[in-house]
């Protein structure tokens, strides 16, 4: 009998189409919906709200900003995450798990207190760090920080990094550590090891937490939501602001829906093409 | 002097002395053994070599050279880990290759010697395919290629062939030893399997503790075994009143020793006897000759001549 496998994922797979599949569901068909600020939601199927995303440049700006948002969250995270996981790969027993502590440390803490944490330090003329700077004179003016792109991609980063150290060190341990012996006896520079033996094998972990690190600072809500608040907005706290202060739900439903479509496209994409570029080599 | 020469090799990790004062010469195409059980030195004596570990004290010297003056990229040796440690992300071509692009070799020039060492190892058709794709055996024939292709002046192989199987490792016993006849490089094996190393090597360094029992060519320290450790390291051997026989020196015979035959085992090409006597058990080897051979619960004499 083959039943009972689908049988025993039957009450998993009814909870998942109750949570997800039917919601997302209502929310596609609300993006189809008109509404009014008198008449409220009507539900008849118009292209209204795909019209008006499209078509208006301050959506587009914003799903712009929100991509440009998480590509440079993505470079920073590979940049300061690769080098951290292989230190980390590197480091002798007690040190190791130490620092693994320190690194996965805040995925313990609440990413709006981590964010906040941003605020306090740099937030305007009393933020900690603006307040000292400007009391030693070396700055005359704060920092800006809050209500900018740079706060959202440096405080994103922040909360993102472990997962991108995460990715990078599984990819190293695999990595068989006579690899770079093998390369040094064959005369090759400490540098040359890193750049054609390490950084080649790290390169699915990176590829892969980059993915993951894309994924969610591309729908990253609280981070933005502090940071930028309502002067600097990405997709989804325009959403947010659509469902919850313009009262535009099937706007909103749009918004929503687009950044999911352009997250799985990209998501997807990604994969494919690095499962690809490397079944043949890694399997 | 000799080619390679170890000079009082000593390592010690904290407390523990890991090789204990080491001696021994190498001459120039010399196939020479390090075996020992695990944990006797000989995978740190050739790690020393290579660089990877550093000498406590004493001295390497390669052709009169003081090799522990030069940085491991500069050596110039051929190492065979264990791991194989191919480079997973390159192609069979590519990894061979590796080592002539480090020595700025042109590019011709390297496809020509990549080729080459290729067809030497027997995988000619596999230039184009990733390690993965590889069984143990062909890894193995990378590993060595690789190895080789720079034209090392001593060729390291750090227990090459114990990630094989039984009758691969002996296919790849005789081709090793034929390859290093071929090619002439001076090469110093790893090894814990004496038939490896009495298969390949011209002389044999038996280690224990740290320190050299033995050294010499295959045939005499099996014949003539310096220490104890060495007679019951390699192959087996009976104490007869503290006179070391090899269990093939003993016959059934007429008059002898007198005993029981405990067990029997077959094995192909020869038996196994385990044979109580007054002495102790004694191990008996026979050849298979067809012969009817004494059942188990017969009673025995042994005999044999020591010399």
């Amino acid at each position: 009998m083959k039943t009972a496998p689908y049988l025993l994922s039957l009450p998993a797979l009814l909870l998942f189409a109750a949570v997800v599949i039917v919601p997302l569901g209502m929310t596609v068909a609300l993006s189809f919906h008109d509404w009014g600020q008198y008449k409220g939601i009507v539900p008849v199927l118009i292209l209204k709200n795909w019209r008006e995303v499209f078509s208006d440049s301050y959506y587009g700006e914003m799903f712009w900003r929100t991509f440009r948002i998480a590509l440079l969250v993505t470079l920073l995270s590979a940049v300061f995450g690769a080098p951290e996981a292989y230190i980390l790969n590197r480091m002798k027993s007690p040190w190791r798990g130490l620092f693994l502590l320190v690194i996965l440390g805040p995925l313990l803490i609440s990413v709006v207190a981590r964010t906040l944490g941003w605020a306090l330090l740099f937030g305007g003329k009393s933020g900690l760090v603006n307040s000292v700077l400007l009391s030693m004179g070396l700055i005359s003016a704060p920092l800006p920080f809050m209500f900018t792109e740079t706060g959202i991609v440096v405080a994103l980063t922040h909360v993102l990094m472990p997962y991108m150290v995460l990715a990078v060190w599984a990819a190293l341990q695999r990595l068989d550590p006579q690899v770079e012996n093998a390369a040094i006896t064959l005369g090759a520079g400490p540098f040359t090891v890193l750049r054609r033996i390490v950084l080649p094998q790290a390169m699915p972990g990176i590829l892969s937490g980059s993915v993951i690190v894309f994924a969610l600072a591309a729908s990253a809500f609280a981070t933005p939501a502090i940071i930028g608040g309502r002067r600097l907005k990405v997709a989804s706290t325009l959403a947010y602001d659509e469902f919850l202060n313009t009262l535009n739900w099937p706007l909103g439903a749009a918004v929503a829906v687009l950044l999911l479509l352009a997250l799985v496209l990209i998501v997807f994409g990604a994969n494919r093409w690095v499962e690809r570029r490397y079944a043949q080599v890694f399997g | 002097m000799a080619f390679l020469e170890l000079e009082n090799l000593t390592k010690r990790f904290g407390q523990q002395t890991a090789v204990d004062g080491l001696w021994l010469g190498v001459e120039k195409g010399e196939f020479v053994a390090l075996l020992g059980p695990s944990g006797c030195g000989k995978t740190t004596t050739l790690q020393m070599i290579a660089g990877f570990v550093e000498p406590t004290s004493g001295a390497i010297r390669l052709e009169e050279r003081d090799l522990l003056a030069v940085k491991p990229a500069q050596r110039g040796l051929g190492v065979v880990f264990q791991s194989y440690a191919l480079f997973p992300h390159m192609t069979v071509t590519q990894n061979v290759s590796f080592g002539l692009e480090m020595q700025g070799v042109a590019a011709a020039e390297r496809t020509r010697r990549v080729g080459e060492t290729l067809e030497l190892v027997g995988l000619g058709s596999f230039a184009t395919r990733f390690p993965r794709q590889l069984s143990g055996g062909q890894q193995q024939r990378v590993a060595l290629a690789r190895a080789l292709v720079i034209r090392p002046r001593i060729l390291l192989l750090d227990e090459p062939l114990s990630n094989l199987d039984a009758k691969l490792r002996e296919e790849m016993q005789i081709e090793l030893r034929q390859i290093q006849r071929t090619v002439g490089t001076t090469t110093l094996l790893v090894t814990h399997d004496q038939a490896e190393a009495m298969a390949l090597s011209d002389r044999i360094v038996v280690m224990n503790k740290g320190r050299a029992e033995q050294i010499g060519p295959p045939y005499e320290a099996y014949e003539r075994p310096a220490t104890p450790f060495v007679a019951s390291f390699l192959g087996k051997t009976n104490l007869v009143k503290g006179v070391a026989v090899r269990p093939e020196r003993i016959a059934f015979a007429a008059a002898g020793l007198a005993g029981t035959v405990r067990t029997r085992i077959f094995q192909g090409n020869h038996w196994l006897y385990q044979v109580d006597t007054s002495d102790g058990l004694l191990t008996v080897i026979r050849q298979n000759t067809g012969e009817p051979m004494p059942a188990e619960g017969a009673a025995v004499h042994l005999s044999w001549t020591t010399g």
